[in-house]
């Protein structure tokens, strides 16, 4: 009884917002590029939906491909960084420095390197770029993360440095892999949606250049819609990337 | 006869806590059980990770079995890797050190069947009971069957009834293979009832406060706990442990 309460109190708090939403709309009888009711948002959604599909679609592949170099990129240079401190003393300035400047004042410079014509690769690129942090400090923090106790034992039995980063650091690395990779996937969506928005109609045709388009056309019920798919795709990856983690982590513990 | 590992006159100064430990000499013979016995914080497990070479003396000498596999330790914690089996996790030292992993493995196998672990070789770290980690610990450090084990306060994590088991499982592994035992402990008893030979350090940094032999066969008959031997050296190493907390304060 109670979790049937927990399951249906989310779903009514939204029914009585859009309610409320709708009720707004008919009575106050505002425009409808202004403000349209959820029922013109729904029909928006159900009555075109191949394109709105596509566009998903456009911007979820990127986010995946990017999510896949992030994560081979970051993995790479965190095992070299790992196995040499004055390399890591050297990239961590740069690295920093690069995390902490916004993706969309990037945008512009790596949409003239990839050229009019692959906007599409900037795209790509961008979201590459903030998929890659999590997954790199994450790494770097995992790889460091191996019990004292264990790193001496392995001392004792005379592992060879190789020895260690495979056995031991590796290993012991993988629950903070976990969680780089979720967190990059998230990231990975949010940078090829703000991506898209800064290569403007020439690059991927996703939803944030759905949101764009429709909004230069006044259409506010297609922007919802398009802004609907991309909460809801959003919440379909954590939850996915969520249970991936958990089973991950079951495996790895043995429990 | 011949010693193991010996300090000699060692202090061992820390960065910022300052002089840790000594002027202390120790010295190990083949084949005995020997107690540390001491306050928390006195470095008795400086001594014993100087022994294991996991740490040099500031001064004095250390000189120890440096050979692969000749000394093992087992650290309060199991310490085992979570991801590998039981068996992986005892056979890691063997396969380290260059063995193909089929022997290295079949090795693990029957050393977790001498310390009671038969049949728990595919489980993994979190399934096992603290006491059954322990001895998981423990089968590891026996698997490259070393001269010198060290013990830093194993059985610290366990309830008396698991430790007291422990204890006499270690007397009997022992009495096997006989490697030389150096453990380190805070529990007089228990430093009396599996050593024969107990070492008091006083309140750091730590020095010699003395030595008690404990007479009596290893391993240890049933009821040794009530005999007199065992009940004299409990006392002397008590009084012991008073006079040189007295000393340092």
């Amino acid at each position: 009884m109670n979790r049937l309460i927990d399951t249906l109190a989310p779903v009514a708090l939204i029914a009585l917002l859009l309610g409320i939403w709708e009720a707004a709309c008919r009575i106050t009888g505002v425009p409808a590029y202004f403000l349209p009711p959820p029922s013109a948002v729904a029909k928006a959604l159900v009555s075109d939906p191949w394109p709105l599909i596509q566009a998903s679609w456009n911007t979820l592949s990127v986010a995946l491909i990017a999510l896949v170099i992030a994560s081979l990129a970051a993995q790479a240079i965190a095992l070299i960084v790992a196995l040499s401190p004055i390399l890591e003393r050297a990239i961590r300035p740069l690295a920093s420095t690069l995390q902490v400047t916004p993706v969309v004042a990037i945008a512009p410079l790596v949409i003239i390197w990839a050229g009019i014509d692959h906007a599409e690769r900037a795209v790509i690129a961008l979201a590459v770029l903030v998929a890659f942090f999590p997954i790199f400090s994450g790494a770097v923090t995992g790889l460091k993360a191996a019990d004292p106790d264990l790193e001496r034992l392995f001392e004792l039995y005379g592992a060879s440095r190789l020895q260690r980063v495979l056995r031991l650091r590796l290993p012991s690395a993988v629950p903070f892999l976990l969680e780089g990779h979720k967190v990059g996937a998230g990231l990975a969506i949010i940078g090829a949606v703000v991506a898209e928005f800064s290569a403007g109609s020439g690059g991927v045709r996703g939803l944030a250049w759905r949101i764009l388009d429709a909004g230069n056309k006044l259409q506010t019920a297609r922007m919802i819609a398009a802004l609907v798919v991309l909460g809801l795709m959003g919440v379909a990856l954590h939850a996915l990337l969520d249970r991936l983690e958990r089973a991950g982590l079951t495996w790895w513990r043995g429990r | 006869m011949t010693a193991v590992a010996s300090l000699e006159a060692v202090e061992v100064d820390y960065p910022k806590r300052g002089k840790a430990l000594g002027p202390f000499s120790l010295s190990v013979a083949a084949g005995e059980v020997l107690a540390l016995v001491g306050p928390s914080g006195c470095g008795k497990s400086t001594a014993l990770r100087l022994l294991a070479g996991l740490e040099g003396p500031t001064r004095g000498t250390v000189q120890r079995a440096a050979g692969r596999g000749e000394t093992a330790v087992v650290f309060q914690a199991p310490t085992l890797a979570p991801w590998l089996t039981a068996q992986a996790n005892v056979a890691l030292p063997l396969e380290l050190a260059g063995m193909p992993r089929p022997e290295a493995r079949a090795k693990a196998a029957e050393a977790l069947a001498r310390v009671g672990l038969a049949g728990a070789e595919q489980a993994r770290p979190a399934q096992l009971s603290g006491g059954m980690a322990m001895r998981a610990s423990l089968a590891r450090a026996l698997v490259t069957n070393p001269r010198l084990l060290l013990l830093d306060e194993p059985f610290a994590a366990l309830d008396e009834i698991t430790r007291r088991a422990l204890a006499d499982d270690v007397l009997k592994l022992w009495s096997d293979t006989r490697p030389a035992i150096v453990f380190v402990t805070h529990n007089v008893e228990e430093a009396a009832y599996m050593a024969d030979r107990v070492v008091v350090v006083t309140r750091g940094p730590g020095r010699i406060a003395g030595e008690v032999k404990v007479a009596g066969p290893l391993p240890r008959p049933p009821g040794f706990r009530a005999t007199p031997g065992f009940r004299e050296a409990a006392e002397a190493v008590s009084a012991l442990l008073a006079q040189g907390s007295e000393a340092a304060a």
